[in-house]
């Protein structure tokens, strides 16, 4: 009846126990907290159920962050570890435990940490910069955003039913083959991930559509935001990449599930085929995660420093060549495994190409700063943060794209180093920009900015102090993952020098916890009542903040970059109200997101007959849904002007 | 579009007009920016010279920390790793002919044109330059292509697969078998094998055949030179040459299980002289590697200590990796 399911399944080590234990109880805390304010009902109706994207991007975001939680804890423990295990010590973990936890912590980090910011932001800023209404599919919207949770749901229940995949965050076969990984972890890293990958790839599709076809008239495509079209690079790489890892997971399932020999290294099959096909989408996504970011810095950058963004064109080329090359060079992550040279240069070539547009965007942000007034915000801040750790990083990565080179750092602390400055001092602190820089659009106030500067020096610091030992590690022959060494190889004062850092980093998330509450409490002295407390260019600042939930009462009609910075030169308004009709709520999201989850969790654990049930549960939802032809609401234009006038009031 | 204000606050300012409606002027001084200038004032004396300690005492704590202990990627003792050195020592030299300029630019432009700075030239509409924009699409395009030549030609010479130029001494095989978990060499020529040990001559080319009868690992003796993956069922190659005897630390490094941290193995480099004294008297050893001994070995083990192993089936290494090529978990039938 229930498959492999049995009582076994629950946690028996004393660290996985403590953070089950966490996690159910504050669990329990936000339950009773959501009873005792009576707030069930308007938690269901205001934001489960909306097909609105800007509460579904808050929704991503809380996801991520509270995710990120976790990743940071996993990230804590390692370094404990590394820092304590040398020699006759066994540091704090058992070697189970650190592998499970490194392939949390990775898994985690890019899949629901960085995946979810990117979600969000995207969902939030994307419609209201190109003067859209909503996005092109918004109930799809809703269902991306609810499998995601899922995924998300999936990939922690592991800890409390069964056990997390001590593979890697990668998962690479024979290692993850039923051979060698027989428990639970790797099947439930493979149904979180296929999952949440469904999602990514349907809002991958909904953007792009978003992006093409509903824009502001006047709108060109030369003329949209370059966030839009950092999106848009990011978003068609989601198309092409996302299939290849469902594809990739789908085939180890059946290895794992059924028995057959796609990725073993017995009848016919073959692990590289797995490793090719698995970078094939896995250099793709480190693009798909960096190009946002870099658009944002874009946003950022122009703003506070109230100039125009240096060499839009150049900018929109970079990206288009970073779209494109970032298919072409996969190879890269295994030039270890024994290709011919000529296959190595060529995808080292390919790699080192890349450095070209990237450098070029680096060029340009700082000739948008040249000869600007440059207010140093906190955006700002996490801007010259990212310039400083990315260029560093970047290096780094060109050395590794000379194969030869590659071979002495390859799988060494020196390639984690690398990535983690991409990840952390591209990705994160781009996405970290964002969420402050478009914190007063979505809530109506802004963030405290003394303490959004104490976490952010907190998070530079910590991060020298984190990555910089690792990379001197990798050159001395530390490998990654490792849970003990020797202590005569004298690694041991870098690791702990490594783990004060991730301390310094921990603290600056507590800045940003405190931030958010301080920033809450004293909301009414950041209150934003103009909607353009940033002295913004672009469409979104020209609506009130907290944005009404049709975002444009009046559809603007752009015809310049920078629309919104030359309307306000202009002094042009026309205010002209109309109907508008939005889509209505509806808990179907929610509901095929469980059926997933149920289909994913009955999957790991061989519970056949609830397959079938929750496959045709999803296939009733989606049947009702194509028949409800009641999905749309309307606000009637008399109903508009009074709320632009209620929301506008308080700028006067 | 529905924006109230009206009103234009127009200054000259140089050749270009600065206006802003005068509310949102209003709502910068709300957020009061903070720039460096406002930090540096702001600052004491004593907090810039805590920070010039922290960062003298940073490097102190880097140079403590590194002395004594090596740095084998950096240090190199034989001839594959001393060319990816040096490598590597170019490669970041290009690198910081971009770094350096960015990092001075960025440095520059932040603290010269700081709002406050009324002084500096504004240009808010100044969006373009074909001849800067020229100049840094083409300078990285040039050193990008100074770096594809060298990743061309490393590629090749350096390639792992490529047997080393053979001087008078004739070149010694090592067939490596990555196991669950420890590292077993088979060196055919001479009858013999070792277990988390490898001994070879110094200035004499070392060929190693790569498999694995174990999850995919990686092969890999820092000093020596770059590294290449142990895979089930297929032989990869990887050739070294120490230039100087001394012990040199191998590693796996690619995750490989529970046992994973622990397989680590010593690479002895000796005259070879030493290298023949060392052979004959493992030849001595009545310790035989059969497909039963080794179906034993390589059960799943941690931490193994150095073994020995004389004489080797001569067909052990052909059958570990038949093992995979046969529809067959059971080796043996096959030969």
């Amino acid at each position: 009846m229930l498959g492999k399911l049995s009582f076994d399944a629950l946690p028996k080590d004393l660290v996985t126990i403590g953070g089950v234990v966490m996690m159910i109880a504050s669990g329990l805390l936000v339950i009773a907290l959501l009873t005792y304010f009576k707030k069930w009902k308007w938690l269901w109706r205001e934001w489960l159920t909306s097909l609105d994207p800007k509460k579904i991007g808050v929704m991503y975001i809380v996801i991520a962050f509270v995710m990120l939680l976790r990743g940071v804890a996993d990230a804590a423990m390692m370094r404990a570890q590394q820092a304590l295990s040398v020699g006759d010590s066994s540091g704090v973990i058992s070697t189970d435990t650190f592998q499970q936890v490194f392939s949390a912590h990775g898994t985690i980090m890019i899949f629901f940490v960085a995946m979810g910011f990117m979600f969000g932001l995207i969902n939030l800023i994307v419609p209201l910069q190109i003067g859209a209404r909503d996005v092109a599919f918004p109930f799809m919207n809703s269902v991306s955003f609810w499998l995601f949770a899922a995924g998300a749901v999936l990939i922690n229940l592991s800890l409390v039913v069964g056990e997390f995949s001590a593979a890697g965050w990668l998962a690479y076969p024979p290692l993850s083959g039923i051979e060698y990984s027989p428990g639970v972890g790797v099947d439930y890293w493979i149904w979180a991930l296929q999952i949440a990958g469904v999602g990514s790839l349907l809002s991958g599709i909904n953007f792009m559509v978003t992006i093409f076809k509903l824009r502001a008239p006047g709108m060109t495509l030369m003329k949209i935001p370059m966030f839009v079209w950092s999106v848009l690079g990011s978003m068609i790489l989601v198309i092409f990449a996302f299939p290849i890892l469902t594809g990739t997971l789908a085939l180890l399932a059946l290895d794992r599930s059924m028995g057959m020999h796609f990725f073993t290294s017995d009848f016919g099959g073959n692990p590289m085929m797995y490793i090719n096909l698995i970078w094939a989408w896995g250099h793709p996504e480190v693009y798909i995660l960096i190009l946002p970011a870099f658009g944002i810095f874009s946003e950022v950058v122009a703003t506070f420093s109230s100039k125009r963004l240096f060499g839009y064109k150049s900018m929109v080329y970079a990206i288009a060549a970073i779209t494109f090359l970032s298919f072409v060079v996969w190879l890269h992550h295994f030039f270890t495994m024994g290709a011919g040279a000529n296959v190595n240069a060529f995808f080292g070539i390919m790699t080192a190409v890349i450095a070209v547009p990237t450098g070029v965007k680096v060029f340009n942000w700082l000739f948008t700063m040249y000869r600007g007034r440059i207010r140093f915000t906190t955006p700002m801040l996490w801007f010259l943060g990212f310039v400083v750790i990315f260029t560093i990083g970047g290096a780094a990565g060109v050395l590794m794209s000379v194969p030869a080179i590659d071979f002495q750092v390859h799988n060494s602390l020196f390639l984690v180093a690398h990535f983690h400055s991409m990840i952390i001092g591209g990705v994160l602190f781009g996405f970290f920009a964002g969420i402050t820089y478009w914190f007063p659009k979505v809530v109506g106030f802004r963030l405290n900015e003394r303490l959004g500067r104490y976490a952010f020096f907190c998070w530079l610091s910590g991060f020298v102090l984190a990555f910089v030992p690792l990379y001197i590690l990798g050159l001395m022959g530390a490998t990654r993952r490792l849970d003990h060494y020797d202590a005569s190889l004298g690694w041991q004062g870098l690791f702990i020098v490594s783990g004060v850092g991730v301390m310094i980093i921990i603290a600056g998330i507590g800045f940003q916890v405190l931030q958010l509450i301080v920033s809450i409490k004293q909301r009414r002295s950041n209150l934003d009542t103009t909607g353009d407390p940033w002295d913004g260019r672009t469409l979104e600042w020209s609506v009130a903040s907290p944005a009404p939930v049709y975002n444009f009462a009046t559809v603007p009609v752009v015809s310049e970059r920078d629309a919104f910075q030359v309307a306000k030169q202009d002094g042009k308004a026309k205010l002209i109200y109309e109907d508008i009709h939005l889509p209505k709520n509806t808990g179907m999201g929610i509901l095929i997101a469980s059926c997933s989850f149920l289909f994913g969790f009955a999957f790991i654990w061989h519970i056949w007959w609830l397959v079938a049930v929750s496959m045709l549960g999803i296939v009733a939802c989606l049947i009702v849904r194509s028949l409800d032809e009641h999905t749309e609401h309307t606000i009637k234009a008399a109903q508009v002007k009074k709320l632009e006038a209620i929301s506008r009031s308080a700028a006067a | 579009m529905s924006w109230r204000p009206k009103q234009q606050n127009c200054e000259k300012h140089s050749s270009f007009s600065r206006c802003l409606p005068v509310w949102s002027k209003k709502s910068y001084t709300v957020t009061k920016p903070l720039t460096i200038w406002d930090i540096i004032s702001l600052a004491k004396k004593s907090t810039i010279l805590l920070a010039a300690l922290l960062t003298v005492s940073l490097v102190v704590l880097a140079v403590v920390l590194l002395d004594g202990n090596s740095v084998p990627v950096l240090q190199p003792k034989g001839t594959i790793a001393s060319q990816q050195r040096d490598l590597i020592i170019l490669a970041t030299l290009l690198s910081l002919l971009v770094i350096l300029p960015v990092f001075a630019l960025t440095g520059y432009i932040s603290w010269k044109y700081r709002a406050s700075n009324k002084k500096a030239r504004y240009t808010p509409n100044w969006d373009g330059s074909k001849r800067l924009e020229t100049l840094w699409w083409g300078i990285p395009t040039i050193l990008i292509l100074i770096l594809s030549a060298m990743i061309y030609k490393s590629s090749h010479d350096l390639d792992p697969a490529r047997a080393l130029q053979a001087n008078e001494k004739t070149p010694i095989t090592v067939q490596v078998v990555a196991l669950q978990w420890k590292w077993l060499f088979i060196y055919p020529e001479q009858g013999i094998a070792t277990v988390n040990y490898l001994q070879i001559p110094e200035d004499t080319p070392i060929n190693f055949v790569i498999t694995a009868d174990a999850p995919m690992n990686s092969f890999w003796i820092p000093q020596l030179g770059g590294q290449v993956y142990a895979m089930a069922g297929m032989a990869t190659r990887l050739h070294l040459m120490a230039d100087e005897p001394g012990e040199y630390r191998g590693s796996s490094a690619n995750i490989s299980g529970a046992g994973f941290s622990g397989m680590t193995f010593t690479t002895k480099a000796t005259s070879e002289r030493d290298f023949g004294d060392w052979v004959r008297s493992s030849q001595d050893l009545v310790q035989p590697l059969t497909l039963a001994t080794y179906n034993d070995l390589a059960r799943p083990s941690k931490n193994n200590q150095p073994r020995q192993y004389a004489p080797v089936d001569k067909n052990l290494y052909e059958a570990v990796m038949m093992k995979y090529v046969a529809p067959s978990h059971t080796m043996g039938g096959h030969h």
